[in-house]
């Protein structure tokens, strides 16, 4: 089953397909969700490594001992098809791949063995970002901006979804694959990121995690004019046109 | 005009406080204290300021910083006022800090420090717990710092812009059983609403009920479970909170 949201006339309406083609895609889609948004940053393998020198000094001086969350405010968020509009004076604007995991139930405190439990199902996350240059404060500069979280285009089943630690995420730009990575790359499995987080915040049926993005390499930089999909094994295809904010 | 949020038989209710303090509903009854549960007064993007008093800056061997040092948090951390907040065991330090909250009451984006004030819906207070045991040097201050479940007491109620006359001007004061714990006036404050208002507004739209806590003076301080710790906002409100342990909050999520 499908879970999506639309606008209609003023209106939003939840709706639900058996199969994805019954769908009609267009910009009236909205995110699959209206709950909170946690990504969990530095949480891929290549990214840590190429990261491991500046992890062990100042300011940041060890590496992290624990996932490094942050926030995508509810002004990020938009659906398939919305436009990511991006500065023209803020340097170069990345795609983020990620798979997205939606709760299906209040979760707190629970076992990384019984974290898909909480799960109602998957969906494909951008996580939109200026460059970082630093990870010692709060990115609220480089991912807060409006429209720089598009997620959809809809909720898939997890029950669909058998291995969700293995799915390959391709990024196409202008139709062009330019990046490709898998959800086996993340340090934290997605059960192990369910546990961490609700060990201490409550997650409520909606919120969405965004289990992990790669390195920013200059293949996922997006520019106005663009188009960009993000397609996610089993999950779903999310495309965004870019245009200048 | 003070206006307030509770639970009251169940159900949730948008309320405001009268000048005695008392609660209204809207048909104009007045609730007797303890007969319902007091709820956060607004919803939104909830933004706080980390160093954004000299004194608390000098507190924490830190420089002022350049520009506003801005965090996030997310509302599972909210409760309301007279609520219960638990302290982790076997953690060492765990201290409020009082804030005056910015509500915001229209939509905002790329505004001027002109104009900004326009854009204040009302006030309230803010106790912004940190647990400073779970700190590390990545997106500093982490989640796991400053939101957890239960760690973000606000209200009572938001009072209308229009009645408080000068918010650079309100002395902030923290208790802990009675005792004056933290004291300082918003007058010292590093970056001022006009400039964070200025400052989000140019980053993301600001929404009504947008939160923008600003920022703790010194005098820091350990709670223990049993604590009450009462805020204060000079002429905004008074916030009161308990400590329990965290057995204690397992069993009450328990029942």
């Amino acid at each position: 089953m499908f879970h999506y949201r639309q606008k209609e006339s003023n209106d939003v309406v939840s709706k639900t397909a058996d199969a994805s083609y019954e769908i009609r895609l267009d910009d009236t889609m909205l995110p699959p969700t209206s709950g909170s948004v946690i990504g969990v940053a530095l949480n891929n393998k290549a990214l840590a490594k190429s990261l491991e020198q500046v992890f062990n000094e100042k300011p940041h001086v060890q590496p992290p001992k624990t996932p490094v969350l942050h926030i995508k405010t509810d002004n990020t968020h938009i659906g398939y098809a919305n436009s990511i509009k991006v500065p023209s004076d803020k340097g170069a604007i990345y795609a983020g791949p990620s798979l997205g995991i939606v709760i299906g139930k209040k979760a707190t405190r629970v076992d990384a063995s019984n974290a898909l439990d909480f799960v109602a199902g998957f969906t494909v996350v951008n996580e939109v970002s200026l460059a970082e240059t630093s990870f010692y404060r709060p990115a609220v500069k480089a991912k807060c901006r409006d429209t720089f979280c598009p997620i959809g285009p809809w909720t898939v089943d997890k029950e669909t979804v058998r291995k969700p630690n293995n799915l390959s995420i391709k990024t196409f730009v202008n139709d062009a694959l330019v990046h490709e990575t898998n959800t086996d790359q993340l340090i934290y499995s997605v059960e192990e990121v369910i546990s961490y987080i609700s060990s201490f915040m409550t997650l409520e049926a909606g919120d969405i995690i965004i289990a992990g993005t790669p390195e920013r390499t200059p293949d996922l930089e997006i520019k106005p004019g663009d188009s960009v999909m993000i397609d996610i094994e089993g999950v779903g295809r999310l495309v965004n046109p870019v245009e200048q904010e | 005009m003070k206006s307030a949020r509770i639970l009251f038989n169940n159900e949730t209710l948008a309320v405001t406080v009268n000048e005695q303090d008392q609660v209204v509903t809207q048909q104009g009854k007045i609730l007797e204290e303890g007969s319902f549960t007091w709820l956060p007064p607004c919803e939104g993007k909830m933004f706080v300021l980390a160093i954004n008093y000299a004194d608390h800056a000098a507190e924490l061997s830190f420089a002022a910083p350049e520009e506003p040092l801005v965090f996030l948090k997310s509302k599972n951390s909210l409760i309301g006022h007279d609520q219960k907040t638990y302290r982790p065991d076997n953690i060492d330090y765990m201290h409020y800090e009082c804030e005056l909250v910015v509500v915001i009451g229209k939509e905002a984006k790329n505004v001027s420090k002109e104009d900004a004030m326009d854009y204040v819906g009302g006030y309230t207070v803010g106790n912004d717990y940190a647990i400073r045991d779970y700190l590390e040097n990545y997106y500093r201050p982490n989640l796991r710092v400053k939101s957890r479940d239960t760690c973000t007491p606000i209200g009572p109620y938001i009072i209308d812009a229009k009645d408080i006359k000068d918010p650079h001007n309100l002395m902030l004061r923290t208790y802990i059983n009675g005792e004056l714990k933290q004291e300082g006036n918003t007058k010292d404050l590093v970056f001022n609403i006009p400039h964070l208002i200025a400052y989000l507004s140019d980053i993301m739209t600001l929404t009504p009920g947008d939160m923008i806590f600003t920022g703790t003076p010194e005098g820091l301080a350990d709670v223990k479970p049993g604590d009450v710790v009462i805020t204060e906002v000079e002429g905004v409100g008074i916030l009161k909170n308990t400590i329990i342990s965290e057995s204690e909050y397992l069993n009450n999520l328990n029942n």
